[in-house]
């Protein structure tokens, strides 16, 4: 029980898990997944497809954070993503042709991979802050995606583009297997491979790393490069879940909720150690906790408290020092039985008024 | 070592610069052309106007933005200034500020929210620049902040599509789910009041009603959970086309066929959500004519010219059903 208590990810699972009775209480039907034309529908299922893009996102952030890094410029990259893509999709005489389309997701791809592969060279080889460097993209790319839809949100009918966001893979939704997929693959390579060892001696020491050889530089530039890939592509299941790019409004905060994921996952904002499946969890709770809103039918003037609240405790219950302290609370509370039920407890403080709260 | 550290801070430097200049010359492209800040009218005839949009999000914005544009050009008569707010109150204070020092002779602009406008509504009052609001208006006691008020009336809008609503389908004990728009904004608060109002004393019970920010991906997503939450709806009444789009998008996902098993209503009728009637997918629009450029190139004139112009100018709005859309259609300008 105490090696499960003390488990990282825990506490990013009770919440998931509180978040998901909080739901069936109030809709008993809540996690019921139905079959309906040959594709699996339900809540769970919608919340699968909805954390697509932020996993993608928080994936990439994951590996930049091991570094040390950050990356703030994944909410503007998502935003050029969908405009090039929509704009190759709205200019081509043939929408609904599978040639077009892969064009357009190619062309997104490769142009957010390169604005990945600029931050990580402002990062690695100009050794400018991280946080600096990703903020130019961050203000720019937004403009950027302006300029290339014109100040108007492009919206296109392609229906094979629609799957990306809309569409069914063996009963589940094709952004899901994609962005599942994603994380399966970069978890494996990481983890199975001495690169994920790489990256943590990278965040905890750049230049104790690089004098016992690990290559610091070329694996800083990989991790931002990965993370504009991957905003990329969550910029494509974004824009093709409307089939609209929306220069303003796609993507936006995307960043501070992924480095959310991050953080509820586990990994620490100071780099080295790292934790993907923590990231997962954490994309998870982010995308049942906007559902949970509607669910519950919270009024849109206390949304953004009610999540603030959740996000809190969440946190705090993390924290190691927080942690401690109900440690030493609970076990303040075993051993009173042991004494005399009648006196009043000399050392009960504030702490163990905690616990039951 | 000192040369690297030279050559790197150089580079970075112009790396920055760049990006930072491509980033500025998109998002305020119409926002200062060159030198622009300090023709006055009288002297040659051009009205400099300074306008402040709300954003980009929706159908609806667009084709208003263009109208506006399209209007107040120089062969008629215009400098137009254009900045877009981003949908953030700060962002149009700023704007109108900017104006103000750049000594516009006309300030014009859609108020993104209705309250907070009248310290910068008074500077511009102080510094003698009449101010036109398009579109949206400002909920302020001193009416003197401001010449003149063109638009829809948002309360008749809800009114109009609640009536419609009450006349189709009162008796049959409908479910109806409404998706708001901007929280705070004049049309989201009046098409809910006038909504309400005339479903009033019909059964036709509104069990849910959250924001979907007038944007078509939030119309999905707070739909999803609406289909989630309950089983039985029978009528979804969004604020505008965009998050009525968004919320087929969420019915069809959910098996459902939009129209049919699930009747929606929207405000706007702009031509994505126009087509969308036409097809059946949506089953009464009302208009919201966006089309004001005209309206606020005219009064700007007169303003100028010192004439008494109409506090309230309210835009004459329709209402289309499936048929009428088939056939207004190909003739809609926007």
């Amino acid at each position: 029980m105490r090696d499960v208590l003390r488990h990282h990810l825990f506490w990013p699972v009770a919440a998931l898990v509180a978040l998901l009775v909080a739901n069936t209480v109030a809709r008993p039907s809540f996690l019921a997944v139905t079959v309906r034309d040959g594709h699996l529908f339900g809540a769970p299922i919608d919340i699968l497809r909805t954390t697509a893009p932020l996993l993608l996102v928080a994936l990439g952030m994951t590996l930049v954070i091991a570094t040390r890094g950050i990356d703030l410029s994944v909410g503007a990259v998502v935003a050029v993503s969908g405009a090039v893509a929509l704009s190759h999709i709205a200019s081509s005489p043939n929408p609904d042709s599978p040639v077009t389309v892969l064009t357009a997701i190619a062309l997104a791809l490769v142009l957010c991979l390169l604005l990945g592969v600029w931050n990580g060279f402002l990062v690695s080889v100009l050794g400018i802050q991280p946080i600096i460097a990703t903020l130019i993209l961050m203000t720019a790319g937004r403009g950027v995606a302006m300029l290339i839809t014109g100040g108007m949100i492009t919206t296109v009918n392609s229906a094979p583009f629609k799957v990306l966001g809309s569409g069914f893979w063996l009963g589940l939704p094709t952004a899901a297997v994609l962005a599942f997929g994603v994380f399966a693959v970069v978890a494996f390579v990481v983890r199975r491979t001495a690169l994920g060892m790489l990256l943590e001696a990278t965040g905890i020491n750049p230049a104790a790393s690089r004098l016992s050889g690990v290559r610091s530089r070329t694996l800083t530039w990989t991790v931002y490069a990965a993370s504009g890939l991957f905003a990329g592509l969550a910029g494509l299941l974004i824009s093709a879940d409307t089939m609209a790019a929306d220069a303003n409004n796609a993507g936006l905060f995307i960043e501070l909720d992924a480095i959310l994921a991050v953080v509820i996952g586990g990994t620490a904002l100071s780099g080295g150690k790292f934790n993907l499946s923590g990231t997962l969890v954490g994309a998870l709770v982010i995308a049942t906790l906007e559902r949970t809103v509607t669910v519950l039918g919270i009024s849109p003037l206390v949304t953004p408290l009610f999540m603030a609240l959740v996000v809190i405790a969440v946190t705090l219950l993390q924290s190691p020092r927080m942690r401690e302290r109900l440690t030493a609370a609970r076990r303040r509370q075993v051993m009173a039985p042991a004494e005399p039920p009648s006196t009043a407890r000399p050392d009960s403080t504030p702490d163990s008024t905690e616990v039951k709260a | 070592m000192a040369r690297t550290t030279l050559t790197r801070t150089v580079l970075a430097a112009v790396s920055a610069a760049s990006l930072f200049a491509l980033g500025a010359c998109s998002s305020d492209a119409g926002n200062e052309p060159a030198g622009g800040g300090d023709t006055v009218a009288a002297d040659d005839g051009v009205i400099t106007l300074g306008f402040s949009q709300v954003g980009a999000e929706s159908g609806w914005r667009a084709a208003n933005t263009k109208s506006i544009q399209d209007t107040l050009t120089a062969e008629n008569g215009f400098d137009l200034k254009f900045s877009d707010a981003q949908q953030k109150q700060e962002n149009q204070i700023q704007a109108i500020r900017s104006y103000i020092t750049q000594g516009v002779d006309v300030i014009a602009f859609s108020p993104v929210v209705e309250t907070g406008w009248d310290a910068v509504l008074q500077e511009a009052k102080a510094a003698g620049i009449p101010v036109i609001l398009t579109d949206r208006a400002v909920d302020s006691s001193d009416e003197t902040l401001y010449e003149s008020f063109i638009g829809s009336d948002f309360v008749l809008e809800g009114e109009m599509a609640g009536e419609w609503v009450a006349e189709q389908y009162d008796g049959e004990g409908y479910k109806a789910v409404e998706l708001q728009g901007t929280t705070g904004a004049a049309p989201a608060i009046d098409r809910k009041e006038g909504f309400a109002s005339a479903i009033e004393g019909t059964d036709i019970e509104l069990i849910d009603s959250q924001t979907g920010n007038f944007t078509r991906a939030e119309g999905k997503t707070v739909m999803e959970g609406f289909l989630n939450a309950h089983d039985d709806i029978d009528l979804v009444f969004a604020h505008n086309d965009d998050m009525g789009l968004g919320a087929i998008e969420a019915i069809e996902a959910a098996g459902l066929t939009p129209g049919e098993d699930i009747k929606i209503v929207t405000i706007d009728a702009v031509k994505d959500g126009m087509q969308a009637l036409a097809d059946g997918k949506i089953n009464y629009i009302v208009e919201c004519n966006p089309l004001l450029g005209p309206d606020l190139a005219d009064i700007a004139k007169k303003v100028l010219a010192g004439e008494e112009v109409e506090k309230r100018i309210v835009v004459k709005d329709e209402a289309f059903d499936q048929a009428a859309a088939k056939e207004a259609l190909p003739t809609r300008e926007y």
